[in-house]
């Protein structure tokens, strides 16, 4: 028989299996400590909780049935060919009990799951509202006195907060992972979240539903202040006492960084420093070197003129951008210069 | 000594074949081509993602691979994987039939599996496709380029999968062998007929899905466009409507697969045997109304998110059964551990760590945090490659010496499964901590604290295809060098054991009769 052949390489493997398998349930023990972003809302704590707890039962149970299979590729490991096997076809009473137990631990799980789940979609009272917009890809926020900023989401510390998410084109998804909260962002509607956060500091945005080649570049910031330093936030006009080129850096840190970057290297667009005055070659076969109106056009209506060799994708800014933010930001183009 | 393999030669005799067995080999032959190519994209996906920043890349390209790698793995390899390579050659085999109910139309399934690949691959020349293989709405219906032939491809193959089930289906039920009650099937027989059920029930959902996209792209009708008036979520209904339980078509077999395993490599009675046969027809109907747990936070209700919750919760409990059926198996059995049996061992190790993660999925509170991050990442590729492509590995080694009446080397099996096995846990596992640290999935790039997590998962990538390729040397060394194969090596009990190692050409000299139960001894 064939398999009476490598009776003593079986041994071996056996061993060599136990070795591995012992080897990779240490794996997770070792990373639990850092597992999360530290928490930095009430509900972060709960879901947290809720995950170490399903995930430390997981691992008992996982380490139960890993035991018992090493255990038995031990003790019934093929000693000869002609030994004996069972014939235990079925237990009834066993069975009944392991499919009841995990049935109430899935049901425990999800009664779990749902009341934290329901805690965290009950709106707060007089929670603070801000319009968050998506658009590929960067996203833009407007507050109820009509201050709109792209550069961070603001909002005050230990204040319950609204947030009512529509995109400008495809689905985005809206993921703070500090605060343990996420939502689609759809073109066709309003979607909504709501968070309170107990610490000041910044906090990741990130996209996480797939919306194309910036995807993952199309991130932003939860800026987390005291509750004076936000109100005098709010009611300061953002340009005051501004260059016309710091302006347009501060409409640039919000709005473009997804795509571009200040200096000569490529990204999704083209690099910005040194575009101004030099001579941009389209699709169309024709060129013309770039002035005040091409990069104001570029911007508004960047679909006109294509540069070769990038793709038709970026957004139209057309309706999206103040006169001020749009001159500022064409001088700030103009200023950036290659470095040497 | 006449079989299958040489009764006709020449190419021709292969591409129009009507034999079950050499129809499971020409999809053998063409799935394991689209997994190497799936795998040489998920490389460089890897080792794009090996540092912070562009490593071999820009991001149009990693969207394109992404997307190929995506498309490949799930419609060319592990949807036809199980069930047309081992379906076709081994289900006709386990109920002693001559071979499947319909030659002809299983011939055409491999042929429009083919049409269908060739037509998703034409979207590389015209320009490549970067919408992900889930093509959500409306972005894939902005994007202008190849979108709309892999699309169609997608569409075609669906019908290779239908056809298919439906063979299946029949033959079930009209080809057993005298004696054979469906009690006395193989499981494997049981994992195929449940896959064959949904295949035919879900497939279609997927082609009219994939219809209204089509049409949408070329007429501009308002489907899922809300510029045109269209809903996009209701693309992500039907989507998902038809892939869960595609999920179940790659599982279901597979668990078949590893069912058989355990039972010839520890020479036992399988433990449970109703348990596991009626887990498998359970998890097909359930798996039909399962699909809103991918939606949980696309702004679904939160009265239908309540409802996918718990029910997804359901299907934990027929699958933590035949996890402990498996195992109890070995109980007092008589176990040997060749290559084979490695990797139901190992399907059993990966498969609880995809099957918890897959309630930590379910429960919502939890899924809010980890969705579209790299847990989901981690935790799909746990169920798709240790829950399908392990057992699929395994079954290429159980049933080689039965299909090519060669024997393969130990030595190399086993050193390929251990490289595997340990590369794949590598891989994958640090993804976990990935995600719950807030990694989102379909990043081509990411943030410095992620970089440690994402070079020990590159590693592990090196180490998986070192696996791989030694199991491709294995099959190779065995074609030419191996020793020729008795017709029953593992000592099973199933049918396929009882003919001539390569199979006739109609499979059995004399029509077998089935007294007792497939696993009996």
């Amino acid at each position: 028989m064939f398999a009476h052949s490598c009776m003593g390489a079986n041994k071996k493997t056996g061993t060599a299996m136990i070795y591995i398998f012992i080897f990779l349930l240490l794996l997770p023990l070792s990373a639990f400590s850092s597992a999360f972003p530290s928490p930095a809302t009430p509900i972060s704590t709960e879901v947290d909780q809720m995950y170490y707890f399903i995930h430390v039962l997981s691992l008992g149970c996982g380490l139960l049935i890993v035991g018992a299979f090493i255990l038995f590729a031990v003790l019934y490991r093929r000693k000869n060919n002609s030994q004996a096997t069972a014939t235990v076809h079925h237990n009834a009473w066993l069975e009944w009990t392991w499919s009841i137990i995990p049935f109430f631990i899935f049901m425990f799980m999800f009664a779990w799951g749902w009341l934290v789940y329901d805690k965290m979609r009950t709106p707060y009272k007089n929670a603070l509202e801000i319009h968050v917009y998506g658009q590929m890809w960067n996203w833009d926020y407007v507050y109820k006195n009509g201050r709109k900023t792209a550069e961070a989401l603001y909002v005050p510390v230990n204040t319950p907060v609204k947030l009512i998410m529509t995109s400008r084109d495809v689905i985005h998804s809206f993921y703070v992972p500090a605060f343990r909260i996420k939502q689609d962002v759809l073109p066709n509607r309003y979607t909504a979240l709501w968070f309170k956060a107990t610490r000041k500091g910044l906090f990741n945005i990130f996209c996480t539903e797939y919306c194309g080649t910036g995807h993952y570049s199309m991130l932003s910031k939860v800026h987390v202040m005291s509750l004076e330093d936000w109100e005098k936030w709010i009611s300061t006009d953002p340009y005051e006492g501004l260059s016309m080129v710091e302006i347009g850096q501060k409409v640039f840190r919000g709005r473009c960084t997804a795509c571009h970057q200040t200096t000569t290297q490529k990204m999704i667009g083209p690099g910005l420093a040194g575009i101004f005055g030099s001579v941009r070659h389209f699709e169309e076969q024709d060129s013309l070197t770039a002035d005040e109106n091409y990069i104001r056009e570029s911007i508004l209506n960047p679909s006109v003129r294509i540069v070769k060799d990038f793709p038709d994708q970026m957004t139209p800014f057309a309706g999206l951008l103040q006169e001020e933010e749009m001159t500022g930001l064409v001088e700030y183009i103009k200023s950036l210069k290659p470095e040497k | 000594m006449k079989n299958y393999l040489n009764e006709k030669t020449g190419l021709w005799s292969w591409l129009s074949t009507l034999d079950h067995k050499r129809i499971g080999l020409l999809y053998l032959f063409s799935v394991l081509t689209f997994f190497f190519i799936g795998g040489i994209f998920a490389l460089l996906l890897r080792l794009e993602l090996f540092t912070v920043g562009e490593t071999i890349m820009g991001p149009e390209a990693y969207n394109q691979i992404m997307t190929l790698h995506g498309v490949m793995m799930v419609f060319m390899v592990i949807i036809p994987g199980v069930p047309a390579i081992f379906g076709n050659f081994f289900l006709p085999l386990q109920i002693g039939a001559k071979d499947v109910a319909f030659p002809r139309l299983n011939l055409l399934s491999w042929y429009l599996l083919m049409t269908g690949a060739l037509v998703a691959i034409v979207s590389v020349v015209t320009g490549g496709v970067d919408t992900g293989w889930t093509f959500y709405t409306p972005y894939s219906i902005r994007t202008d380029n190849g979108t709309i032939w892999v699309v169609v491809g997608a569409f075609i193959m669906g019908f290779s999968s239908i056809l298919t089930g439906l063979n299946f289906i029949v033959t079930v039920h009209k080809l057993r062998a005298p004696g054979m009650g469906f009690f006395k099937m193989p499981l494997f027989v049981w994992g195929i007929y449940s896959t064959a059920v949904i295949q035919v029930l879900a497939t279609p959902v997927l082609a009219i899905t994939l219809l209204l996209l089509t049409l949408e792209r070329m007429f501009g009708i308002g489907i899922f466009d809300p510029k045109l008036g269209g809903d996009p979520v209701l693309f992500q209904h039907f989507f998902w409507f038809y892939s869960h339980p595609a999920v179940y078509i790659m599982i279901l077999p597979a668990m078949g697969i590893v069912s058989e395993l355990m039972a010839t490599f520890s020479r036992n009675n399988i433990f449970g045997y109703k348990a596991i046969a009626f887990s498998s027809v359970g998890i097909a109907l359930v798996s039909f109304f399962v699909w809103g747990h991918h939606m949980f936070v696309s702004g679904q209700s939160d009265a239908a998110n309540f409802l996918f919750s718990i029910i997804t919760m359901l299907v934990g409990v027929p699958t933590a059964i035949k996890v402990f059926n498996w195992v109890s198996t070995m109980y007092k059995g008589s176990l040997s551990f060749e290559t084979p049996f490695l990797y139901a061992l190992g399907f059993i190790f990966v498969f609880l760590i995809g099957g918890m993660t897959g309630i930590v999925l379910a429960t919502l509170a939890l899924d809010v945090h980890v969705h579209d991050t790299y847990y989901v990442v981690a935790h799909f590729h746990y169920v798709m490659v240790g829950g399908t492509l392990f057992p699929l590995v395994g079954a290429i080694f159980y049933w080689f010496p039965k299909m090519f009446g060669k024997m393969y080397s130990e030595l190399l099996g086993r050193t390929a499964f251990a490289l595997i096995f340990l590369g794949f846990n590598v891989t994958f596992f640090p993804l976990f901590f990935a995600g719950t640290q807030g990694m989102p999935r379909r990043y081509y790039d990411y943030i410095k604290p992620y970089e440690t997590l994402n070079q020990i998962s590159t590693v592990g990538s090196w180490l998986i295809s070192a696996g791989f390729l030694l199991v491709l040397i294995a099959i190779i060394h065995s074609l030419l060098k191996g020793k020729k194969a008795p017709d029953n090596p593992w000592d099973g009990r199933t049918l396929e054991w009882q003919t001539q190692s390569p199979p006739i050409h109609e499979n059995f000299e004399k029509q077998p009769e089935v007294t007792r139960g497939p696993y009996e001894r």
